[in-house]
């Protein structure tokens, strides 16, 4: 595991032990997995985690210098998909040691890809009523139901399940956590075609599926709190800030196994990366980068001296580098010990008001050709597939609606909206496809 | 630049809030509005003398402290959070800084150790009939006398102009627009209290017909003076906003917290609690164009003419827009005279257009992305 180092304080430490480091590791004629390993167990693949977790409890500043001599020799960084933005950071703070030696490791040197089984079709701002249920058989659980907008079902691993596992108590408080073998018999995943024609996410069905009661991460019907940790890690990388890290990312999972047995020159001569990150990667770096496109586009379509167009292109530049300056903030004040919580909300409100007026800057700046699509449309179609794209940020990783719940409840300290079902038992509640008077207790009076 | 303030930074905003929560009442503001001069001379006076508030951001070797920006942006927050009636930013903020930026040693060494102490008011008389501060578009017309300079023609929207003893006027001469110093009891001189919006905030019409005047700086001078002069103003006017849109904050989440309809609080409805959790990404945003405006101007980097236009026309569209929020969250209270939220609703209208409105400094944005992409 970690070797104890000295406590790395300065940016000038940070760089000599880095490049230290990478003096001794750094060899194009290693596989990409003992690249990966190496990483992982130095704590470099993941410098802001623990210590003792794979990680150097280093600042995001200091990571950040870390990173940026990774990039120097264009070394390639641990996957950077859903287990390590999302089940790393929860399994550290809410798994056993056991779990974190089983899973962590695993996600860190590409072994397992995971995604993350918690909306349900009647579960998704209102997530503490999901329906799939986790019934207890010896020393398994036996998992029936269905999940939705599984980013990166197929090809994953593992899975982040949130079932529920006693439906006599109220609903926040009857739902575990469980680290979830996909691959298994009673699990089907059917891909979900959206907007763009692209099929991002899957719908995931579970028949008789089952998981060890050794993969409950946290206490059993102690779910809802350790989704938290999850989805307050969602909501800090679909914001700002998240772009920092490797140049590039190895793919991961037992499904591309083999491609970990190339050498780390032949991988980085070849230039591929891993998989996006998630669903937002791409709107994630049209956020930092998208105003230039549109101003150069403007230039070539003749359109800088249109008076809307220059409110418009004013107005992103503006929206983008506010979003960035607010980061910059929030992370300072952040080690200066202010704390970083649910601001975190603000950002990711952010990025949905930014998603949208790029798509609105664009057509004002395209005109008549925004409806070209494809090699025909402008910007090679980007402006057509940023168009379909939009309403997603808006959508996902909880929608703004909930983040704006979330920033005046923990932000501004605004009471609650009442939740009339939040003391009552699961069983009765309407719920989905459960409807009150149809659940068990009374089923038959 | 750094991206938190610094201890003393805070130590500065605690002390400045505490002195305007005493001395800047909702009661003192309602009070001066209504009067001619708009501020209380006592007030000012303990400004300049127990905080040296004047003369912070002015040059140490005349009679200021020489603090930077980033500092006088943190007090004109807390100038626009409590509303403050007074002077300071026609006399500190516009004819300072144009003193600053003339680089007229002379003239300043008479005229900004007043500014710094309070005892001078100063005022920039730039904009004309159509409110724009174009100083090559100026119509006032200097001649040359024997002593000095003679100028005639008519001044509008000159912040603070009625109360000033000093008036900097930009006019034409031979040699092009340039900076003028009159002494603003003179003979030729006329002024008048404009009935405007926001009776927090005096403006003036200034007619000059022979007025004696003193060049300020070199003929010529003024654009250059003036465009620098502008960008600092509309930062410092952008941390007013900051400050204002952040007490409209606090009065509509403190207001809906205590607000009982239907039996609940209505701050816990999501039509009022989407309604403040918008207003808080707008303050915040809005803080973070000024705090890095406030550095760019401090450090006088390239970025100073975008990032300038970028913080007056956010701050300008945050605060509006929380103004009018905050009367809609207080409901028919808010729209009362006794209730504050008026006051902010017309402050905001106010510094929102002057001295560029947004749609002015987004085209100048605009322009500089354009001009600049693909060089």
């Amino acid at each position: 595991m970690t070797q104890v180092t000295q406590e790395l304080t300065t940016a000038s430490d940070v760089r000599r032990e880095v490049s230290a480091w990478i003096e001794q590791n750094f060899d194009r004629g290693i596989s990409l997995r003992e690249w990966l390993v190496r990483l992982a167990d130095s704590g470099w693949a993941t410098p802001t985690w623990p210590t003792q977790w794979w990680g150097k409890g280093l600042s995001s500043d200091l990571a950040a210098v870390a990173f940026d001599e990774f990039r120097k020799v264009r070394a390639p960084g641990p996957p950077a998909g859903l287990g390590r933005m999302l089940a790393g950071p929860t399994i550290i703070a809410h798994g056993s040691d056991e779990q974190k030696k089983k899973f962590v490791h695993a996600i860190l040197v590409g072994d397992d890809a995971w995604c993350q089984l918690f909306s349900e079709p009647g579960a998704g701002s209102d997530l503490a009523s999901l329906q799939t249920r986790a019934e207890l058989d010896g020393d398994e659980y036996v998992v029936n139901g269905q999940k939705v907008w599984t980013s990166g079902a197929i090809g994953a691993d593992l899975g982040m399940l949130l079932a529920r596992t006693d439906v006599d108590v109220p609903k926040h408080r009857g739902i575990s956590y469980f680290a979830f073998e996909m691959d298994q018999p009673g699990v089907e995943v059917r891909p979900l075609k959206q907007i763009t024609g692209d099929a991002m996410f899957a719908e995931v069905f579970f028949t008789d599926a089952r998981v060890p009661a050794a993969n409950v991460i946290g206490e059993i019907n102690g779910g809802w709190g350790v989704a938290m940790t999850t989805l307050m890690n969602e909501r800090v990388g679909l914001g700002a800030g998240s772009a920092l890290g490797f140049a590039t990312s190895v793919p991961a999972g037992r499904r591309v196994k083999q491609q970990l047995e190339q050498s780390l020159g032949e991988f980085i001569d070849a230039g591929r990366s891993g998989a996006p990150a998630s669903s937002s990667a791409s709107a994630g770096a049209m956020v930092g980068r998208g105003v230039e496109s549109l101003i150069g586009l403007s230039k070539q379509l003749g359109r800088g001296d249109d008076a809307n167009v220059r409110q418009q292109l004013a107005r992103l530049w503006t929206l983008s580098n506010i979003n960035t300056w607010n980061g910059m903030r929030a992370k300072a004040a952040a080690k200066a010990g202010k704390g970083l919580g649910p601001e975190a909300s603000l950002g990711k409100l952010m990025v949905s008001h930014i998603t949208r007026l790029w798509r609105d800057t664009a057509m004002t700046v395209t005109g008549p050709s925004g409806v070209l699509a494809g090699k025909d449309g402008p910007l090679d179609g980007n402006v057509a597939r940023q168009f379909l794209f939009a309403p997603a940020p808006s959508i996902y990783g909880g929608s703004d609606q909930v983040q704006r719940n979330i920033i005046g409840e923990r932000v501004l300290g605004l009471p609650k909206d009442p939740d009339v079902s939040r003391d009552v038992a699961f069983r009765d509640l309407k719920v989905g496809t459960q409807s009150r008077g149809q659940s068990p207790t009374t089923e038959g009076s | 630049m750094e991206w938190t303030l610094t201890e003393e930074q805070e130590e500065l905003r605690r002390s400045v809030r505490r002195f305007f929560e005493q001395k800047s009442t909702s009661a003192d503001v309602r009070r001066l509005m209504q009067t001619d001069d708009g501020y209380d001379p006592a007030v000012w006076s303990q400004m300049a003398e127990q905080l040296g508030l004047q003369g912070l951001a002015l040059p140490e070797e005349h009679g200021g402290s020489g603090f930077s920006f980033v500092e006088q942006a943190i007090v004109l927050e807390e100038m626009g959070r409590s509303l403050l009636c007074a002077p300071y930013f026609g006399s500190v903020v516009l004819a300072g800084t144009a003193l600053v930026e003339s680089g007229d040693d002379s003239a300043q060494k008479e005229l900004l150790p007043g500014i710094a102490d309070g005892t001078t008011i100063a005022s920039l008389a730039l904009a004309e009939s159509d409110g724009k501060g174009d100083a090559d578009a100026t119509t006032v017309t200097a001649r040359r006398t024997n002593d000095g300079y003679s100028l005639s023609g008519t001044k509008h929207f000159v912040l603070d102009g009625h109360i000033a003893n000093v008036l900097l006027v930009v006019a034409r001469a031979d040699g092009g627009p340039s900076l003028f110093a009159v002494d603003a009891t003179a003979s030729g001189v006329q002024r008048r209290l404009l009935e405007t919006i926001d009776m927090t905030r005096k403006l003036a019409l200034i007619e000059l017909n022979d007025a004696p005047a003193r060049l300020i700086g070199a003929e010529g001078d003024a654009t250059k003076i003036v465009t620098r002069t502008l960008q600092r103003a509309a930062v410092a006017l952008a941390a007013e906003q900051v400050g204002a849109a952040q007490r409209c904050l606090d009065m509509s989440v403190d207001y809906a917290k205590l607000r009982v309809q239907f039996g609940r609080p209505i701050g816990s409805f999501q039509a009022i609690k989407h309604k403040c959790a918008d207003m808080l990404l707008e303050v915040e945003s809005a803080r973070s164009a000024v705090h890095y405006a406030a550095w760019a101007i401090a450090e006088d980097t390239e970025e100073v003419p975008l990032v300038s236009s970028v913080a007056k026309a956010y701050c300008s569209d945050a605060f509006t827009s929380a103004a009018a929020e905050n009367i809609q969250i207080h409901g028919g209270i808010g729209f009362t005279w006794e209730h504050d939220a008026h006051l902010y609703y017309r402050r905001s209208k106010s510094s929102e257009l002057l001295f560029g409105t947004p749609t002015e400094h987004r085209d100048a944005v605009a322009g500089l992305l354009l001009a600049a992409e693909g060089k």
